[in-house]
């Protein structure tokens, strides 16, 4: 957000924007511009410092929309069901969040944490990926707090587990098929969906590129 | 691919060495002494404040409730004949003595090797740390790397519980209900999480460097 010409901080010059510190090792590097396609590693450790990918921003808005909307259908659809001896039984991506709730009060906290880590979190991203990097994809000027945004959607990415809920459900389903018959609901595909979106996002999404871009769009 | 990579006059040194602190996430350059990074907002430190004490603290509370998520039952199964609690180690090896010797062993990995591999690991790191040789960093880099990179995926048992909690409620045929052990395992998941992102890893690299001086210190 702040004026690439401003010059000087104090007696100290400003520190040029194509100098980059290694995150993982402090190293410092001169990097210019990195052609599209290709990668500038840390000479020291070989963390990725940048690499940056041709309209990353449109792809990244794009898969990230996808996501929401998928996530949407996720959480208001029903999720699995099963069939034993004549009885049923269904359950939706938000009473497996409650589920320690309802069984415990001792155990509520975990389902605010459950809720927030499979559906929450990952919404908070998507959101603020969506409202940061929007403009850049239209070519347009950055919105106001997008700074703001895309860091803390970058901060959360740890938090934001919904591909390890759908292994976990992948192994619920083979301890459950000795003992019921199970039927997949439309929000089981949704966050199949979901999933393999996030995934395809996250492998493009280099940080480091786009708060450069971010910063040329300010 | 090293495109662009060192070229320039400053290059070839630690920031904290040429009196700059560099900003973890957007990679902008400023000098030791700001607070917050200019391009997007970001805390600057040159390295962690207290992240020893804040990594051990973590590793600590994550080891106490890693004990009781051992001890009580992680789901307690009834069924028509009996009711039937597993702990976390039950529940895997049930899967890989009458279940699926594949699945068993994912939660296997996932639930016990995961955990305890990481405790172990961020304690090495830790001590190795302490006195590093030269050339000394590679290895503990990659093994944080591969702590910071896994230890999320140890949350599968308690989502697996989750669902299977939700799910299974057949009448007096099959009901399916957590046990106190997915509050502590998720905790400890949780802790353990919170210690690997406290773990600065310059500080590897400094104690392999034999011209780090910390001005700090
Ligand atoms: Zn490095
Ligand atoms: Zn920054």
């Amino acid at each position: 957000m702040n004026d690439r010409s401003s010059d000087a901080i104090g007696p100290q010059a400003a520190p040029s924007h194509d100098l980059i510190a290694c995150p993982q090792c402090d190293w410092l590097h001169d990097v210019g511009d990195v052609p599209t396609g290709t990668r500038a590693r840390c000479v020291r450790c070989r963390t990725v410092l940048l690499a940056p990918r041709r309209g990353a921003a449109a792809t990244i808005v794009a898969l990230a929309t996808g996501a929401l909307i998928l996530m949407v259908v996720a959480v208001s659809f029903p999720f699995l069901d099963i069939a034993a001896g004549g009885l049923r039984s269904s359950a939706s991506v938000m009473d497996a969040a409650l589920s320690f709730a309802l069984a415990s009060g001792r155990m509520a906290p975990l389902s605010v944490i459950v809720l927030a880590l499979i559906v929450v979190l990952p919404v908070a991203r998507l959101c603020g990926l969506i409202y940061a990097l929007g403009p850049l994809a239209l070519g347009r000027r950055a919105r106001p707090y997008a700074a703001q945004a895309f860091r803390i959607s970058m901060r959360l990415r740890p938090w934001a587990m919904a591909e390890i809920f759908i292994i976990g459900v992948a192994v619920a389903l083979v301890k459950v098929s000795s003992l019921a018959a199970v039927g997949f609901g439309p929000a089981f595909w949704a966050f199949v969906g979901l999933v393999i979106l996030v995934a395809a996002k996250d492998t493009i999404l280099c940080e480091r590129s786009l708060w450069r871009a971010l910063d040329r769009a300010a | 691919m090293n495109a662009g990579a060192a070229h320039g006059t400053v290059a070839g040194r630690t920031a904290r060495s040429a009196g700059l602190v560099g900003c973890l996430h957007c990679g902008l350059l400023a000098p030791m002494g700001e607070t917050d990074c200019l391009r997007c907002g970001a805390r600057l430190e040159s390295r962690f404040r207290n992240s020893r004490q804040r990594v051990w603290a973590w590793w600590l509370a994550g080891l106490i409730v890693y004990v009781p998520a051992n001890l009580y039952p992680m789901m307690i199964t009834d069924t028509l004949l009996a009711t039937y609690s597993s702990t976390i180690i039950g529940g895997a090896m049930d899967l890989v003595t009458h279940g699926d010797v594949f699945v068993g062993l994912i939660v296997l990995i996932a639930s016990v090797m995961i955990p305890v591999g990481k405790f172990l690991a961020i304690a090495w790191v830790m001590i190795a740390t302490r006195k590093l040789r030269p050339g000394g960093a590679h290895r503990l880099h990659r093994m944080y790397e591969v702590v910071e990179f896994i230890g999320r995926w140890s949350m599968i048992d308690v989502f697996v519980v989750a669902i299977l909690a939700a799910l299974v409620h057949l009448g007096s045929v099959a009901g399916i209900f957590p046990g106190l052990a997915a509050i502590c395992f998720g905790a400890s998941v949780i802790f353990t999480m919170l210690a690997a992102l406290s773990l600065d890893p310059r500080m590897i690299w400094d104690a392999a460097d034999p011209n780090a001086q910390d001005p700090s210190a």
